[in-house]
């Protein structure tokens, strides 16, 4: 019993420290860890300035080689190459969902209210002017989760300010001249990127999708003859399931209805669970479609969330939530269409019917699992 | 003599906002002091717990023992970025609806500093149930149920802790809520007897105790008490804000600004001993005035930007006695009295309702000077004159 014995150890070193806390409920002034990053964006570019803490990098890279307690412009000068590259993996800048690449120059230093910072001239070139600038911020994430980087974005149309950090790893800013087409261009390309890197999503209709080209029943494998039954069988799952998860989605980016995030990530863990196992040990073959519905519903409440970390827009909500669904749907849809003719092509093969139908579904059903245990039980399992 | 004012501009530019970014010519120019990892025990150990961790992220009692270090650097050193340390060392557990019990003692006090007390009451009251003996999430319990100034639920939690703790932890938990509620005579008394009764008590025990002491002596006025208690705290060597800016403003308020200056010398990193230190400066008309008040300036602003406000307190003050602020300093004054009803925080905002003529926006603090027999004759010389206002 590890965790028992934990606690009694720690109970026992407690006895020691009682009640010498006690004050510190009366709450300091704080001067927390910030960077400060300044941007300005003009047409497909921008450039600004970076100043981060060297108290801060020297936690995540130990500045201070020889251990005096003094950080000298020599020991800084030594690690500029290793400082922008640690940088520069943490800020990523994207132009309409593109990623723009970000140059970092020679570095000067600076003086902040609470110490010397080091300060990293930025130079972005994205591929086209963007008229959402989207900036992931994960400085310090892992290392102090209360650091934040106090942005000032210079656009044509003024300057703005933002706070990034572990709260809101991902945020957008519109750049004002993009018109409503542009606006709804960048939260399609968003769609579509969020099905494709969503697992969870894509095993549950795949599993769906794996027999519509053939079957086991009564111990044979039954391929199916008629290439339009497949097609007939895909289209109506692909729709139940994009009927039902655009209801969901709708009504919980637009406030109607809410749910608990673990419960939702649960329930969709659960669901591929099911779509999987239904292919080893069949409940309902010809009824997927309406298994897609049911759990489509589920799987909406997880499109919402996703969308809700996007940040949406004030005034062009709807705008963002079509576009955002039907980017998903074309996602979808690139998948089914690499999908269906090779398993059409493939589904005689002993290849397809045991180690893809079953083998397959067997796994996706014991990774699934696992996600569900996780997700239930709030424990880490897996490494990614 | 166009030299001058450029040589003293260029003292203080180091210390003011983000000023040109530059780059120094000589390679042993020293930019910023960080723990000393080949001198200092503390930095070491810090250094070696942290290096751990990091390859045995999961590793529960580590991260545990990691994060109270950090928290005992809080209290050191004043420095809130080892705050958002400790988080990062526990983050794999803080999310958990049920998390383990030290854990969960660990979140509570991360969720205190954010100043959010109902959560972190919650949290506490979840450690207790399951272990009702347990002293320090009791001991944290009392302290928030104090800053709100429930000194009936203060003293039922100082009774059930009181089997379970020193009789020194008991006696002073016992007289802080006394104190606060009219009997600090009585509370004064039995922590003195209770510190010359138990002198093999821990230093960081006795701190405690004298601090209280201290400051409940000066709320009576006696303050040649509170001072030799002052003076037995510092003198057992420990670093602590909290004391160090008690003692600070004990020695303002005696008019013995310059004092503090050299109390203080060179700890301004805290935000709130760098106020105490812009305080003095202004009262002895210290060269560093303009400085100090400038860098404060500069924190508050930053700490706006970041959208953080558990600062209102130390902000109102240094709007009111320094920048001359008068509704800034009311506005703050009475948004930080909502969250915390501490003898500091009455303070601040009745000084700022006289300085306004505002009469109106001290009754909450009169009321509570009514209802709970507060004793402080600061507190209640400045509540008769906010009612001469009327």
């Amino acid at each position: 019993m590890p965790a028992r014995d934990v606690w009694t150890r720690w109970r026992r070193a407690l006895l020691l420290a009682a009640a010498l806390a006690l004050w510190a409920a009366a709450g300091w002034a704080h001067k927390p860890s910030d960077s400060y990053l300044s941007l300005t964006v003009a047409d497909a570019t921008a450039s600004g300035r970076w100043d981060i803490a060297l108290r801060d990098l020297d936690l995540a890279l130990a500045l201070d080689a020889d251990g005096d307690g003094l950080i000298t412009w020599g020991e800084l000068r030594a690690r500029h190459g290793e400082i922008a590259a640690y940088a520069g993996a943490r800020l990523a800048i994207t132009a309409d969902g593109e990623p723009c690449t970000l140059e970092i120059g020679a570095q000067q230093v600076d003086d902040h209210t609470d110490g010397t910072y080091t300060v990293l001239p930025l130079r972005v070139t994205c591929p086209r002017p963007p008229v959402v600038l989207g900036l992931a911020y994960t400085l310090f994430a892992e290392l102090d989760p209360q650091h934040r980087g106090l942005l000032q974005l210079g656009t044509p149309a003024g300057t703005r300010a933002a706070i990034l950090g572990p709260l809101a790893p991902l945020q957008r800013f519109e750049l004002g001249h993009g018109g409503a087409w542009e606006q709804f261009a960048a939260y399609l390309r968003d769609g579509v990127w969020h099905i494709w890197i969503g697992f969870d999503h894509i095993l549950f209709l795949l599993s769906l999708l794996l027999p519509a080209v053939g079957l086991w029943a009564a111990r044979r494998w039954r391929p199916v003859e008629r290439f339009a039954s497949a097609f007939w069988d895909v289209l109506r799952i692909v729709t139940s399931f994009t009927v039902a998860h655009s209801v969901t989605l709708s009504l919980a980016t637009l406030g109607f209805v809410s749910l608990p995030s673990r419960l939702v990530e649960s329930a969709i863990a659960a669901s591929v669970v099911v779509a999987a196992l239904n292919n080893v040990w069949p409940l309902f073959l010809g009824r997927r479609w309406l298994m897609a519905f049911a759990f489509g519903l589920v799987h909406g409440f997880g499109f919402a969330s996703v969308l809700a970390e996007l940040g949406l827009p004030q005034g062009t909500l709807a705008l963002a939530l079509v576009g955002f669904n039907v980017g998903v749907e074309l996602g979808q849809l690139a998948i089914v269409l690499v999908f269906l003719p090779l398993a059409w092509a493939v589904r005689r093969s002993w290849f397809y019917r045991r180690a893809v139908l079953l083998g397959g579904s067997l796994a996706i059903a014991a990774l699934a699992a696992v996600w569900l245990a996780e997700r239930v039980f709030e424990v880490k399992l897996l490494p990614w | 003599m166009f030299r001058r004012p450029q040589f003293l501009l260029c003292l203080c530019l180091p210390t003011l906002v983000a000023a040109a970014p530059y780059t120094p010519t000589d390679d042993t120019q020293v930019l910023e002091r960080v723990p000393a990892r080949s001198s200092d025990p503390r930095a070491r150990e810090l250094h070696a717990l942290r290096q751990q961790l990091r390859q045995d992220p999961q590793n529960l009692a580590l991260a545990v023992r990691l994060a109270q270090r950090y928290y005992d650097e809080v209290a050191a050193q004043g420095d809130p970025r080892y705050i958002g340390q400790a988080q990062a060392a526990l983050q794999p557990w803080l999310g958990l609806s049920d998390p383990p019990p030290p854990v969960r003692l660990l979140r509570a006090i991360l969720l205190q500093f954010d100043h959010r007390f109902d959560e972190a009451l919650a949290d506490l009251d979840a450690v207790l149930r399951a272990a009702p003996d347990h002293v320090e999430a009791g001991a944290w319990r009392t302290a928030i149920l104090m800053v709100r100034a429930d000194y009936e639920g203060a003293r039922a939690s100082c009774r059930q802790l009181a089997p379970f703790t020193t009789p020194l932890s008991a006696a002073a938990c016992a007289a802080q809520v006394d104190a606060a509620t009219g009997r600090a005579a009585t509370a004064a008394a039995s922590l003195r007897a209770a510190l010359r009764d138990h002198p093999q008590a821990s230093a960081p025990e006795r701190l405690w105790s004298l601090t209280r002491l201290a400051e409940i002596e000066e709320r009576r006025g006696d303050a040649a008490a509170a001072e030799a208690a002052f003076r037995e705290a510092q003198a057992l060597g420990l670093p602590d804000v909290y004391l160090q800016a008690a003692h600070a403003d004990f020695l303002l308020d005696q008019g013995r600004a310059a004092e503090v200056l050299v109390l203080l010398q060179g700890r301004g990193r805290a935000d709130v001993l760098l106020l105490r230190l812009a305080l003095a400066a202004k009262a002895t008309g210290d060269a560093g005035a303009a400085a100090h008040a400038a860098e404060l300036r500069a924190r508050f602003d930053a700490a706006r930007q970041r959208g953080d406000t558990s600062h209102r307190k130390e902000e109102s003050r240094f709007a009111l006695a320094i920048e001359g602020d008068v509704p800034r300093a009311l506005a703050l004054a009475r948004e930080n009295w909502v969250e915390q009803r501490e003898a500091a925080d009455a303070r601040i905002l009745l000084e700022a309702a006289l300085a306004a003529r505002d009469a109106d926006a001290a009754a909450p603090v009169l009321r509570w000077l009514e209802a709970t027999g507060f004793e402080s004759t600061v507190l209640r010389a400045l509540a008769a004159r906010v009612r001469e206002l009327r």
